[in-house]
């Protein structure tokens, strides 16, 4: 009977090596992966005279890059900026393609598809090809230095409509059906049926949106002069040109910048990692 | 009497209630896409059919408009920056898109088993994905400063460096190239194990069965049942090396297209000549011919993923 059972090619003890050894690499791969960071950090906490020295962990570390940073240049005001557009982009633009995708995928009405292949034609038209004609449009509506400006052409793109209406798909008929019965119009079943099922998707976009807005550097590069306006990425690019030798402030003010998201990621990994590997491909 | 003149009534109402049943469904799908399709016209749709109405026109950035036919269609046949660029976005891509692919299906492959051990390294893994790309040029052009840079000195220590790797025209853009794998393996990873994971168990443990080692299990069923995803990544990777605004962002910060336009790809040397020397119309034809070259890959994308549709199915 167990002669007909495939013999395995490795004993045991042989298996277990092979998978040490493999989590050893990966571990490896995984630290110098961070390696970046990491670097990035240690040199925030380190004096000037340390910058260039290759230990990980500062010898005297000090805060004091973070601070001459934090009072030299207006980070918090930046970061405020880009939370400001950040959230209201998220928040505008859920609205609008749930909406869109809604209506794309369960109601009936004449040049539905013609309506959705003009709008997924725009799927892979990316921000610096169209960024001179955008920027002329954007000037004539007086839109220029603005949050109006930074906010509003953000919000629209074919990507999270997309997702959405195969999403909306995928759901069920009785759904509808059950509400209409008692008498729920359109605007209704949206509200209170169709959004309620798409938390799951929501919170995904709503995760992608934020970052993509928070990490977004071309377009409010190209709209805004006043430093009052500026994104918290605008604000460490300016930082580079006027620091551009000083290391450890550049790296802590990296550090500032950067740790927002990493946070967000610590936080919400799970649902982060989950919403973009099922975006990329369902 | 007013039963015959309730159910005519009756009638008429319900006749017009069905008729109108149907028109108010249209209504509300109108207004349901209304802002979307109304915002993506006037943000997305316009600009496109802008940039081929730039492209015939001289313009200055303070809004003087003059019509010069193909005239800036003609410079750029002249201008050898702009094959410089085009030949600097074709290398990029060409190193980008096979690289990633690699180092994507690579660590997805690593960590695919799903327990807590590899969940915490596929963290390690797409962490770099969640810093911004300013901040990213900024930490590894301090990482690659000449001589003092911790990169410079441990390639110096290896013996393979006397080389500047940003100021070096030969070596900037493999540079950029590789800080871009960087940040975006991560992600290929991610999509490579969506990908992993709808390929059924069973094949593998029937092929095991029959005596298939590992590499001949990746060469014979992984990777062919992997085909849908990997058209998507190439796909992909290629717009993103070609027009994202992730190449853009690395090499703005990182080298301004330079030294000696090594690493000016098209989308940066669009900008520079919009926003540096106010050629908006130059600009706007350089734009336009990307803008068909997108629109063409996306109808082929369309067509080969049956309405964009990226599931697994076959």
């Amino acid at each position: 009977m167990s002669s007909k059972r495939p013999q395995p090619y490795f004993s045991r003890s042989q298996v277990t090596l092979v998978r040490g050894l493999w989590m050893v690499v990966t571990a490896i791969l995984a630290v110098m992966t961070l390696f970046p960071l990491l670097w990035m950090v240690s040199i925030a906490f380190k004096p000037p005279a340390e910058s260039f020295s290759s230990n990980l962990i500062p010898q005297a570390p000090t805060l004091d890059n973070f601070i001459h940073v934090l009072t030299g240049v207006p980070f918090i005001r930046y970061m405020v900026n880009s939370f400001l557009v950040s959230a209201t982009v998220t928040i505008v633009a859920l609205f609008f393609h749930t909406m869109a995708g809604y209506a794309l995928a369960r109601l009936r009405f004449p040049g539905r598809e013609v309506l959705f292949l003009s709008i997924f034609s725009t799927f892979l038209v990316s921000l610096p090809v169209i960024i001179v004609p955008l920027f002329v449009i954007v000037k004539a509506m007086g839109m220029l230095n603005s949050y109006v400006g930074l906010i509003i052409p953000a919000i629209f793109n074919a990507f999270g409509i997309f997702l959405l209406r195969q999403y909306y798909l995928s759901l069920p008929k009785e759904i509808e059906e059950a509400a209409r019965i008692d008498g729920a119009g359109y605007w209704r079943i949206y509200w209170s049926v169709i959004l309620p099922l798409s938390r799951p998707i929501m919170s995904a976009l709503a995760i992608l949106f934020f970052l993509a807005n928070w990490n977004s550097f071309l377009w409010p590069l190209t709209i805004t002069s006043d430093p009052n306006l500026w994104v918290v990425q605008l604000g460490i690019a300016n930082f580079k040109s006027q620091y551009s030798a000083s290391w450890n402030y550049m790296m802590a003010a990296s550090t500032i910048v950067a740790i927002p998201t990493l946070i967000l990621f610590v936080i919400f990994q799970r649902q982060i990692m989950d919403s973009l590997k099922t975006s990329g491909l369902k | 009497m007013t039963t015959i003149a309730e159910t005519a009534a009756r009638r008429r109402h319900a006749g017009r209630t069905r008729l109108s049943a149907k028109h108010r469904e249209w209504i509300a799908g109108y207004l349901f896409v209304l802002p979307d399709a109304l915002g993506l016209l006037v943000f997305l749709g316009v600009p496109m059919a802008l940039s081929l109405v730039l492209s015939v026109f001289e313009v200055n950035g303070f809004g003087g408009y003059s019509f010069v036919g193909a005239k800036n269609y003609l410079r750029m046949w002249n201008d050898p920056l702009f094959w410089k660029g085009a030949r600097v976005t074709a290398l990029y891509a060409i190193m980008l898109v096979p690289l990633l692919y690699v180092c994507g299906l690579g660590l997805a492959l690593l960590v695919q088993r799903t327990d807590r051990f590899n969940a915490v390294m596929r963290s390690m893994f797409f962490a770099p994905h969640m810093v911004s790309l300013v901040v990213v040029a900024l930490v590894w052009q301090f990482m690659v400063v000449d001589k003092i840079g911790v990169i410079s000195r441990l390639t110096a220590a290896l013996d393979i460096g006397g080389f500047s790797f940003l100021g070096d025209p030969n070596f900037a853009l493999i540079t950029i190239v590789l800080v871009s794998v960087w940040f975006l393996m991560g992600f290929y990873m991610l999509i490579f194990l969506g990908g992993l994971q709808d390929i059924p168990r069973q094949y593998y443990e029937a092929a095991m069965i029959d005596g298939a080692g590992a590499i001949a299990r990746f060469w014979f069923i992984t990777l062919p049942l992997l085909k849908p995803t990997s058209f998507f990544v190439v796909m992909v990777s290629m717009v993103a090396a070609v027009a994202g605004a992730q190449a853009f962002d690395i090499i703005y910060v990182m080298t301004k297209g330079g030294p000696a336009n090594a690493t000016s790809v098209l989308i940066v040397y669009i900008y520079q000549q919009a926003f540096g020397f106010g050629a908006f119309g130059y600009a706007a034809a350089m734009a336009s011919i990307l803008v068909v070259a997108l629109m063409l890959v996306t109808a082929v994308f369309f067509a080969l993923t049956r309405g964009g549709r990226f599931n697994h199915e076959q």
